[in-house]
C-alpha cells in the first residue's frame, strides 16, 4: 500500500487519491481485468452509447419540421461536424463524414458523462485516445496513398521551398507527420485527466473547514473551465482529424 | 493516526486493483489496455452503426425536408406577391380607365349641352329679329297712321279756315294744296 497520504492538519489527515478515479476494476466482483472483462470502462462506454442514441435517434423520432429542443441539439450536432468536414477536409472529405461524427460524438459524450461527480472518464484513458488516433493516422495514410498513390509522399516534399531546404523540410514534415498521433490522443487524454485530477485534488481540500469555501469555489471554477475543455478537446481532435484527412485527400502543399 | 488512515481506505478499495493501480497512474497500468480497447472498439463500431444505418440519415432527410419548405414557401410568397403586384397593377389600370371614361363622357355631354345652348341661342336671335322686324313694322304703321292723321286734320283744317273765308274751293284742290305744304 504506497498510497500518497500527505500529513495530517489539525487533527484530520488529508489523502489525495487523485488518481483513483481512473483506476479500470471489474464492475461485477473483483478478479483480473482480461479484455472482455465487464468493467467500470464498459459502463461508462455503455452508457455513452445510449446517450448518443438517445440524443440522435429518441431526439429525432419526431422528426418535426420544426424541432423540439432535443432535436434541436441532434441537428445542430450534425450541422456542427458536417459543416466541420466540409470546410476543413472539403466536399470529397464528405464520404467520411459519418466516421468523423462518429469520433466526434464518442468522445464529446464521453466527455461530458465524465463531468457527472463519480464517473469514469473513459477519454482520459491514454489506450482510448490512443486508439482513436492510431485509428485516425492509419486511415488517413491509407486513404491517402489509395487516392493519390506515390503523389501522397509529396505532402513531405515542400515543392514551394527553396531545393536546398527540401530534404531538411521533408525530415521535418516525416517527423511532424508521425508524431502526429502521439499528439493527438495525449492532448486528449491529457487534458481530460489533468482537469479530473484537478477537481479531485481541491475537492480533498474541502475536508479541511478553513479552506473549505476557498475550495469549493475552485471546485466550481474548474468545473465551468472543464465543461469547456470537455467540448473544445473533442472539437479539437475533431477539427485535428479533418486536417489530417484534407491532407491525405489533398496532399499537396 | 496514519496508518489508521491507510487501513481505511485500503479496504474501500477493491483489493487487488488498489495494488495494482497504486504504482503510478492507472492510465499506464497496461494490465487493462487489452480491455479497454476490446471495449472502445465495440463502442465504436456500435455508435458507427447506430449513426450511419439510423441517426445520421433521419437528421439529414429532416434537414432537407426543411429546406425544401423553406424553399417552397419563399417560392409560395413570391408567387403571392408578383400576384398580388398584378392585382394593383390591374386596380391602378382599371382606375385610370374609369378616369378616363369618366372625363370623356363629361366633355360629351359638355358637347351636347353646349349644342343645345348654341340652338336656343339661334332661336332667340331668330324670334328676337322677328319681333323686331314686327314692331318695326308696326311703328311705321302707326308712322304712317300718324302722317295720315296729320294730313286729314291739315285737310280739315284748311277747309274750315277757307270756308270761313269765304272762298269757294272745291275739296280736291283744298286737298292737293294742303299735300303740297305737308310734304314740303
Amino acid at each position: 500500500m504506497a498510497e500518497e497520504v500527505h500529513g495530517a492538519e489539525g487533527g484530520s489527515s488529508l489523502s489525495f487519491h487523485p488518481m483513483d478515479q481512473f483506476i479500470v476494476q471489474p464492475l461485477f466482483g473483483d478478479g483480473p481485468v482480461n479484455a472482455f472483462t465487464i468493467t467500470n470502462v464498459t459502463f461508462w462506454m455503455a452508457l455513452t452509447v445510449a446517450c448518443i442514441a438517445a440524443l440522435l435517434i429518441l431526439g429525432t423520432r419526431g422528426r418535426a419540421l420544426i424541432p423540439s429542443r432535443i432535436q434541436s441539439i441532434a441537428e445542430l450536432a450534425y450541422g456542427f461536424v458536417y459543416k466541420m468536414v466540409e470546410d476543413v477536409a472539403g466536399k470529397d472529405g464528405l464520404k467520411y463524414f459519418p466516421y468523423i461524427m462518429t469520433l466526434f460524438m464518442f468522445i464529446v459524450m464521453a466527455n461530458f458523462l465524465g463531468l457527472l461527480p463519480m464517473a469514469f472518464t473513459t477519454t482520459s484513458h491514454i489506450a482510448v485516445t490512443a486508439v482513436l488516433a492510431l485509428a485516425v493516422f492509419l486511415a488517413v495514410t491509407i486513404i491517402g496513398f489509395v487516392k493519390n498513390g506515390a503523389a501522397f509522399l509529396g505532402l513531405f516534399w515542400v515543392s514551394s521551398a527553396p531545393l536546398a531546404l527540401r530534404p531538411i523540410l521533408a525530415v521535418i514534415e516525416l517527423i511532424s507527420y508521425f508524431v502526429r498521433p502521439l499528439s493527438h490522443s495525449i492532448r486528449l487524454a491529457g487534458n481530460l485527466m489533468a482537469g479530473h485530477a484537478v477537481i479531485k485534488v481541491f475537492a480533498t481540500f474541502a475536508a479541511v473547514a478553513a479552506i473549505a469555501p476557498l475550495s469549493i469555489l475552485a471546485v466550481v471554477a474548474i468545473y465551468g473551465l472543464e465543461v469547456l475543455v470537455a467540448f473544445i478537446q473533442a472539437y479539437v481532435f475533431t477539427i485535428l482529424t479533418c486536417v489530417y484527412l484534407k491532407d491525405a485527400l489533398h496532399p499537396s502543399h | 493516526m496514519a496508518t489508521e488512515t491507510l487501513v481505511g481506505e485500503g479496504a474501500l478499495e477493491t483489493g487487488s486493483h488498489a495494488a495494482e493501480a497504486a504504482p503510478g497512474l492507472p492510465q499506464l497500468d497496461v494490465s487493462t489496455f487489452a480491455n479497454q480497447i476490446f471495449w472502445l472498439v465495440v463502442t465504436l463500431v456500435v455508435i458507427y452503426f447506430v449513426l450511419s444505418r439510423v441517426a445520421l440519415p433521419r437528421i439529414a432527410s429532416v434537414l432537407a425536408e426543411r429546406q425544401g419548405t423553406i424553399t417552397n414557401d419563399i417560392a409560395a410568397a413570391e408567387e403571392l406577391k408578383s400576384k398580388a403586384a398584378a392585382a394593383e397593377a390591374a386596380y391602378d389600370k382599371a382606375l385610370a380607365d374609369a378616369r378616363t371614361e369618366a372625363g370623356r363622357i363629361a366633355a360629351e355631354a359638355k358637347a351636347e349641352m353646349q349644342d343645345d345652348v348654341d340652338a336656343a341661342i339661334v332661336k332667340a336671335d331668330a324670334e328676337i329679329a322677328a319681333r323686331t322686324s314686327e314692331g318695326e313694322a308696326r311703328i311705321a304703321e302707326i308712322r304712317e297712321g300718324a302722317a295720315e292723321a296729320v294730313h286729314e286734320v291739315a285737310r280739315d283744317t284748311a277747309r274750315a279756315v277757307v270756308a270761313a273765308l269765304g272762298v269757294d274751293v272745291d275739296d280736291a284742290s283744298v286737298d292737293a294744296a294742303v299735300a303740297n305744304n305737308v310734304k314740303g
